[in-house]
């Protein structure tokens, strides 16, 4: 066999042919996941078997063409019968969808069974896809070896591309705010319809080359991670188009080394990568949330630290602030003892013997602290009915989360805070 | 919380079948079942079949049907899905092809998958439904590829393993069906005992939490019974048609009922029923696979009450519309001629005067008159035109009394400008129930406004009437 690109030729289309289905699934897939459908890939992909063995029934041949086009209206009647069930049955759109696509796979069964059971159509290739095997099928374009589902994939792949660039302002404002669509003029009904046709098509093209498994997970897969990864819906589509190329890569090749079915290994890829933006995603992660957690934690123990040793030095007692009694008085435990650290580190905290005393900065820093505590406090007596001695907690809080911005607002409602809490606490 | 007497008798039960099973021993309780059959001459095998696929069906109905009313519908789809890695592990590491410690692989990896989903959910951005298919898709994805290593294994050992995908009800032995039939029954024992938690579970988890219920883990117990039932499911049916036994019952049994204690049997039934009339047509019929004969049993069952259910179904809702309409253009007819007569209440007007009104058609608004003259409201005079009868005053009264009664209160009480009352008013007077045209009157009366006579003059000029605000 030839070479493309300098790569083994059947490589590069079961690369080339995996990359299409993934980057087009992401593309729809951003779609659906956002308008909470991302299951239909998977009952599209079951849905099309009686379409399938009524195009058998009716020509008698396993020609693609007949074929592709019974899943087609196979996939298309399951979009419209799941929304007229849940429109007009009053039935949960999972629940309609469950039993539209069960109901069709059983009839696609039986009709096979009683049918066409003489006919090869092995449980396996619908389920695997024949990727290895379909990259040999090929047809001869402009001088270079084609395989056939390439062919097929590229103008769903084409279209699909020219749908989201037309549609992008529509496809948009429908998935976040179909109400508002409604009210601007868009045709809600129209965008779905178009994109679900799309959808079917595109579960139909790609679940004869990948398997009806890879079908369901790249419509959800890359979409779901880019979901974790941005706010922005052109973000998005980018990250979840190029997820979807390194699912392919990945894919091929760990399969390749493991000797294992492309199409399976690259949904436990699309699982892994899916994992890795749930544990690393930058805002939305979970090391990222805990460590922001912990960041915050030590801001408000550190700044409790603070307050208290400004607060001991203010009321001039004789005695100096031990380190055991501050760490107990700001929570006591691990995170305070770093807080200290880290306070003692940036110079606004010295100790000497057992023994904690502001620094010349750190006062500093602790005046401004407890003036924010003591302006809350000021207001909440002002505009708010509460005994003095309620005063403190809800300030305690506050002064950890007033921006300069909400300060000045408040300077100018109590310009001189004499706050109650005037003793240390 | 109901106090640990569900757990106790969980635990209870658990040890007696324990202990009846180490005492007894499978093969003996088979022993047994089949001397009885004998004696009442049944035969054997088919009693089997019959039970186990018939306890099946209405295990996963009844347990499927919380999936669908807590809109987890597809879960049992991807826990299905999601069980294959563990069969192909469990082979893997038993190397034979041993039906129990395949169940309980299934069990664990699907338990694992539908915690995963719940996890994802809870702890992270990711919807529902992209949960449920990241877990199917990925989980499955394992699978496959774990599976294609238990088929290069030289002993070749591994047929069987595709039955979990499709299901083959005839490639069950009689032990596979006892494990199947005391699975499901325990499963429906659990589901009785804890009743009450799942339903306050199903509708209002928060009021449970706050009543310090263990939510989490009765939300595990029902996970896991789920879990159970789609595991015990899958030789006999298969990945796909599993998911159909689980929520067609409840969807087809939600139509008939509100009641959960009346949902729960019937979903219950139907589930029983189409498994066993699944179960006998496989059986006389050459080549009818049994799994996808019963979810077609259950999908007819599901599309009869669809259309045929007495309040919910379509049919009704379509009937309820058809009469609702019918009673607003006999309404519309009745005040249209009331208002086109309102200054000489014996006169008579012609079809046109009346389409020229309501912006019908002439043909319509005779349709509409014939109609009426047959239930008596209105009579054809000498020269072919219409009046109302007495019957036909006292009804169109009514309906102009409220039609009045309402746009005076958006007059009086909204402060609507009286030219913007009419089209408003049109579309509540044939709702309006009586309680509230009394409290109307009654307010309006209050300030002054309501006159004595039983209907008051309208707030604005009367389209189409001759010489009134003209």
């Amino acid at each position: 066999m030839d070479t493309v690109f300098g790569m083994d030729a059947i490589v590069f289309w079961i690369i080339a042919t995996m990359a299409m289905v993934n980057v087009t699934g992401a593309l729809l897939g951003t779609f659906l996941v956002l308008r909470r459908m991302s299951l239909l890939g998977d009952a599209i992909s079951h849905a099309v078997l009686p379409g399938l063995a009524l195009a058998f029934i009716l020509t008698n041949t396993r020609e693609p063409f007949p074929m592709l086009l019974g899943a087609l209206v196979a996939g298309l009647l399951t979009v419209l019968l799941t929304h007229l069930i849940h429109r007009y049955a009053n039935v949960p759109e999972d629940a309609a969808m469950g039993v539209v696509f069960t109901s069709l796979f059983a009839l696609g069964v039986v009709m096979i069974t009683r049918v066409a059971s003489h006919v090869d159509l092995d449980p396996g290739c619908v389920l695997y896809g024949v990727l290895e095997s379909a990259a040999l099928d090929t047809r001869n374009i402009a001088g270079m070896e084609v395989p056939r589902v390439a062919v097929t994939l590229s103008a769903v792949f084409l279209a699909t591309v020219v749908f989201v660039v037309l549609f992008w302002k529509e496809l948009k404002i429908v998935s976040f705010d179909p109400q508002l669509a409604t009210t601007l003029g868009i045709n809600a009904d129209r965008v779905h319809y178009l994109l679900m046709g799309l959808v079917a098509a595109f579960t139909v093209a790609a679940f004869e080359a990948v398997g009806s498994i890879l079908v369901v997970a790249m419509l959800i897969a890359p979409a779901a991670t880019a979901f974790l990864l941005t706010d922005r819906l052109h973000w998005m589509t980018l990250i979840a188009a190029a997820t979807g190329i390194l699912i392919a890569i990945l894919g091929r090749n760990i399969a390749a080394v493991y000797d294992a079915p492309v199409a399976g290994m690259a949904s436990v890829v699309a699982g892994g990568l899916f994992m890795l933006a749930v544990l690393f995603a930058p805002r939305y992660g979970i090391v990222a949330r805990r460590l922001a957690q912990v960041r915050l934690g030590l801001r408000i123990s550190g700044e409790d630290l603070l307050g208290l040793a400004y607060r001991w030095q203010e009321s001039g007692a004789r005695a100096s602030l031990t380190a055991s009694g501050a760490l107990e008085a700001a929570g006591g435990g691990v995170v305070s003892r770093v807080a200290l650290w880290l306070l003692r580190r940036a110079g606004l905290l010295v100790k000497s013997g057992d023994s904690v005393r502001l620094t010349a900065s750190g006062e500093e820093r602790a005046s401004r602290l407890v003036h924010r505590h003591r302006l809350w406090e000021a207001y909440l007596a002002k505009h708010l009915p509460l005994p003095d001695d309620h005063l403190h907690s809800p300030a305690d809080r506050m002064e950890h989360f007033m921006d300069s911005d909400l300060q000045r607002q408040v300077e100018e409602q109590v310009p001189e805070p004499h706050g109650p809490s005037g003793a240390p606490r | 919380m109901s106090g640990p007497a569900p757990w106790l008798a969980v635990l209870a039960l658990a040890t007696l079948q324990a202990v009846l099973f180490a005492l007894v021993g499978a093969d003996r309780l088979l022993g047994w079942v089949q001397a009885a059959c004998a004696s009442a001459g049944l035969p054997y095998n088919t009693v089997m079949v019959l039970a186990g696929s018939g306890l099946l069906g209405i295990c996963s109905a009844v347990i499927g049907s919380y999936a669908v009313l807590r809109r987890r519908s597809l879960f049992g789809d991807a826990v299905a899905h999601a069980a294959l890695p563990g069969i192909a592990l469990a082979y893997l590491i038993a190397r034979e092809r041993h039906f129990f410690s395949l169940l309980m692989g299934a069990l664990i990896s699907g338990v694992l998958g539908a915690m995963v989903i719940t996890w994802l959910r809870q702890s992270t951005r990711t919807r529902q439904d992209a949960a449920i298919g990241l877990v199917l898709s990925v989980f499955f994805g394992l699978g496959i590829v774990l599976t294609s290593a238990v088929q290069r294994d030289p002993s070749g050992a591994h047929a069987g393993l595709e039955g979990f995908l499709l299901g083959k009800t005839a490639g069950l032995i009689s032990q596979d069906l006892l494990l199947i039939a005391v699975t499901s029954a325990n499963i429906l024992l659990l589901v009785w005992l804890f009743q009450k938690e799942f339903l306050l579970l199903s509708f209002d988890p928060g009021f449970a939490a706050v009543q310090r219920w263990p939510v989490p883990a009765l939300d595990i117990l029902m996970m896991t019974l789920l879990v159970a039932a789609t595991v015990i499911g899958l030789p006999a049916v298969g990945v796909v048609l599993m998911a159909a036994m689980l929520i067609i019952p409840g969807v087809a049994a939600r139509f008939w009922t509100d009641r959960l204690a009346a949902l729960l049997p019937l979903s219950g039934v139907i589930g029983l029923g189409s498994a066993i009339a699944g179960t006998y047509v496989s059986s006389i019929r050459e080549g009818m696979p049994t799994g996808p004969v019963i979810v077609l049993a259950a999908a007819a069952v599901c599309l009869f009450s669809m259309f045929a259910a007495p309040r919910r179904g379509i049919a009704a809702g379509v009937l309820r519309r058809l009469r609702m309409q019918e009673r607003v253009a006999r309404q519309n007819l009745l005040r249209s001629l009331y208002e086109l007569v309102e200054e000489a209440p014996d006169s008579a007007v012609t079809a046109e005067d009346v389409a020229g009104k309501r912006s019908w058609g002439v043909a319509d608004a005779l349709k509409l008159l014939r109609r009426a003259e047959a239930r008596g409201e209105v009579r054809r005079t000498t020269d072919g035109r219409w009046t109302l009868t007495d019957l036909g005053l006292q009804r169109a009264l009514d309906v102009v009394r409220a039609h009045r009664l309402w746009e005076l209160y958006l007059v009086e009480q909204a402060s609507i400008a009286a030219d913007h009352v009419d089209r408003d008013a049109d579309e509540l007077e044939h709702i309006l129930p009586p309680e509230m045209l009394h409290q109307l009157e009654d307010r309006l009366k209050q300030k002054g406004r309501w006159p004595e006579d039983r209907v008051p003059a309208s707030v604005h000029p009367l389209e189409g009437v001759a010489g009134e605000g003209r």
